[in-house]
């Protein structure tokens, strides 16, 4: 028995002295035995980690198939020549983190990315720069993941010649948080991708999408900003998704909208502000989305809603100084709008709840008239038009006669 | 290089600007005196401030102000120009049985009267939105509405200068004229627009409703004020002819050169006619 008790002891002991070596290091350095990070890879065992001094290190499709952790040290550059990938990971819970990652292949026919994972599961992928790439981070049938605190960036203005900067296919359970992604096609792309959760990024001047939901359900997104996009963010068949405390601003142009949302069920939008985009929500075949307590401010058009979408809930919303509130093509309305404020609304309130005792009716007649006539949009905000808009709002005659708040707040909702 | 001037010169210039000045202030002192001015302002400054106080927050309540110079500034502006015309007819007369060049007295009347307009607006509006804090946030849609305020008043008293020194004798139809004008300009151009963009609907407009728009100095500042506050909206339109005028500066360049053109063309006319003008 007692035998029995030191073999144990000792064999802990020793078990415990060979960790270190189980678990080794591997230093990568310009200078250093081990010069090149494929070199560390191949002679890395599963577990180590590799540490990579500063320096910059050419690499092109570097396969990672066992569980290491690529630190990076004094930013270290891993650059790819302009061709293929850079790295691939298939293996689970590798991490990559602290490196400047840059020029992949471009093609039109494979999607060269910065960093590739397919597969597999628990990786962590950190305070990376990624520069001048095709497609920046791309997971393909992932389950769960971190991608955190990422820079990815590229410099071409086309959309067919450019790649998305982090492009999620068919994963489970997507972690994106904080990372900053410009100049890409859509800044994070989502396609059969379930319950991602994408928060605190930043995604800025992309040539399509800032954010692009595809098939995706169940996901959140939250505390994100979106700026200057080529189209502004798009939700596209998806259910259950839920869009809060994001902030949609200055996405320009014939075909931008604040967020675009296509054939999107039970979803909610909450919370987020929309500032100077030429279309803060664009709807069309979307059903049961709960839109509450969203600040839209100084945007061309707040809400375009196509006739086929129904159910849609319009609560609480503050509705201000926007070009037009409501646009829309169809005679009825299937949708709910109540209890928003709205800027443009010049009624009264007699019994002093804080609801105008009048209804807003937010599709006004300036915004059929520009429909049919666009050269009349020069005369926006001119004192004819404005009469004219009275007129019809006392007495709607071309507008939906049954698109209106029964209860316009009086005063903005905090 | 340094210009020299001979003495004789220079006496001449420090007579005319003394001039000048002597005639500007007299006009203020009787501006002041009438308390015209005063009350013009705090009507700006309880404005802007209940504005700023009842209906929310910047964006808002500088498109209502730019809503009401839009519309009042210019009657105001010409009502007083012509008004002052005919006001001061006594003085005029007075002051030209003296050898003074006209064009000074001319240029004393104009700036006498516009400017204390001009600040009256400037200042009135200004102190709300500075104390609101939105002068420091949104300074430059606060400026523009400010900037915009002060040429239209500018503008317009030039206008009523011309419609006084027109209807001389005939103060009624002066008055008339004035009001018309205004009604015209402020409301029936843009309706006979419209009129025309849907009776000619199947041409391309773009070019002829930015030119006519051109021809109108409330247009104008209603258009620079769209700039600022509608640009996203106006980005969503697809024609090339209006996405090159509002999406590159050629709008704002074209708009604020267009309206100093409207400043410049009522006084230089009100000048020619004042110098040739039999009192």
């Amino acid at each position: 028995m007692r035998k029995l008790i030191i073999n144990t002891v000792l064999a802990a002991i020793t078990y415990l002295a060979t960790l270190p070596v189980l678990f080794a290091q591997v230093v990568v350095s310009p200078d250093g035995p081990v010069t090149t990070i494929s070199e560390a890879v191949q002679i890395a065992a599963p577990g180590d980690t590799i540490e990579v001094h500063s320096g910059i290190y050419h690499e092109n499709d570097l396969l990672i198939e066992k569980q290491v952790t690529l630190t990076g040290i004094g930013n270290p550059v891993i650059d790819g020549n302009g061709e293929g990938f850079i790295l691939i990971i298939r293996a689970d819970s590798v991490n990559v983190s602290g490196f400047t990652i840059q020029r992949t292949g471009r093609s039109y026919i494979r999607d060269y990315a910065a960093i590739l994972i397919e597969g597999v599961s628990g990786f962590v992928i950190e305070d990376n720069r990624i520069d001048d790439v095709f497609f920046g981070i791309y997971l393909a049938e992932t389950q769960g993941g971190i991608i955190r605190n990422n820079i990815v960036s590229a410099y071409d203005s086309r959309e067919a010649s450019s790649g998305n900067g982090i492009h999620l296919w068919n994963v489970k359970n997507p972690i994106i948080i904080g990372n900053n992604v410009t100049g890409m096609r859509d800044g994070i792309y989502l396609e059969f991708a379930e319950n991602a959760v994408i928060t605190d990024n930043i995604s800025s001047n992309n040539n399509r999408y800032g954010l692009h939901y595809m098939f995706s359900d169940g996901g959140r997104y939250e505390n994100n900003t979106f700026r200057k996009n080529g189209a502004g963010v798009a939700v596209m068949y998806s259910d259950n998704v839920d869009m809060s405390n994001n902030l949609f601003e200055n996405n320009w142009g014939g075909s931008a909208y604040g967020l675009l949302l296509k054939d999107i069920r039970n979803s909610r939008i909450e919370y987020n502000r929309f500032y100077r985009n030429t279309v803060a929500i664009y709807s069309e075949g979307s059903t049961n989305v709960d839109i509450r307590r969203n600040h839209i401010e100084l945007n061309g058009w707040a809400v375009n809603i196509k006739s086929n979408s129904s159910r849609n809930r319009f609560i609480e919303n503050n509705f201000i100084e926007n070009s037009f509130d409501v646009r829309t093509d169809s005679p009825r309305n299937n949708n709910l709008f109540d209890g928003n404020y709205w800027s443009g609304y010049e009624g009264y309130d007699l019994n002093r709840d804080g609801i105008g005792d009048v209804p807003y009716r937010p599709v006004s007649l300036f915004s059929m008239i520009i429909e049919r006539q666009p050269e009349s949009l020069i005369l926006m905000r001119s004192m004819f038009v404005r009469l004219l808009d009275q007129a019809e709002r006392i007495m709607p005659v071309l507008t939906p006669k049954t698109l209106f708040d029964e209860n316009p707040k009086m005063q903005r909702i905090q | 290089m340094r210009k020299h001037y001979s003495p004789a010169w220079r006496k001449e210039l420090d007579y005319i600007m003394k001039l000048l000045t002597h005639i500007i202030k007299t006009e203020w002192k009787s501006l002041l005196r009438g308390k015209w001015v005063i009350g013009y302002t705090i009507i700006f400054i309880l404005l802007t401030d209940s504005l700023l106080r009842f209906g929310g927050g910047g964006s808002e309540a500088l498109l209502s102000l730019s809503n009401v110079m839009l519309l009042f500034i210019p009657l105001v502006g010409m009502i007083y120009g012509i008004l002052y015309i005919y006001q001061s007819r006594e003085f005029v007369e007075l002051l030209l049985t003296q050898p003074i060049d006209r064009k000074v007295l001319y240029w004393g009347l104009f700036l006498g009267i516009s400017t204390p307009l001009m600040a009256a607006f400037i200042i009135g509006s200004m102190l709300p939105l500075a104390w609101h804090g939105i002068l420091a946030a949104d300074s430059t849609s606060s400026l523009l509405v400010l900037g915009l305020g002060g040429m239209l008043t500018l503008i317009f008293v030039s206008l009523g200068f011309v419609f006084g020194l027109m209807f001389y004798d005939d103060r009624i139809k002066g008055f008339g004229f004035t009001i018309v004008v205004w009604l015209f300009l402020a409301i029936l151009y843009d309706g006979l627009v419209l009129l025309i963009v849907f009776v000619f609907g199947d041409y391309p407009l773009e070019q002829f409703v930015i030119v006519v728009s051109t021809l109108n100095p409330i247009d104008l500042a209603r258009i620079l004020i769209m700039l600022e506050f509608d640009i996203s909206a106006l980005m969503g339109y697809t024609g090339a002819v209006f996405n090159r005028f509002f999406g590159q500066n050629t709008g704002i360049m074209t708009a604020s050169g267009m309206l100093f053109l409207w400043l410049a063309i009522p006084t230089w006319m009100g000048l020619r006619i004042f110098r040739k003008k039999d009192f």
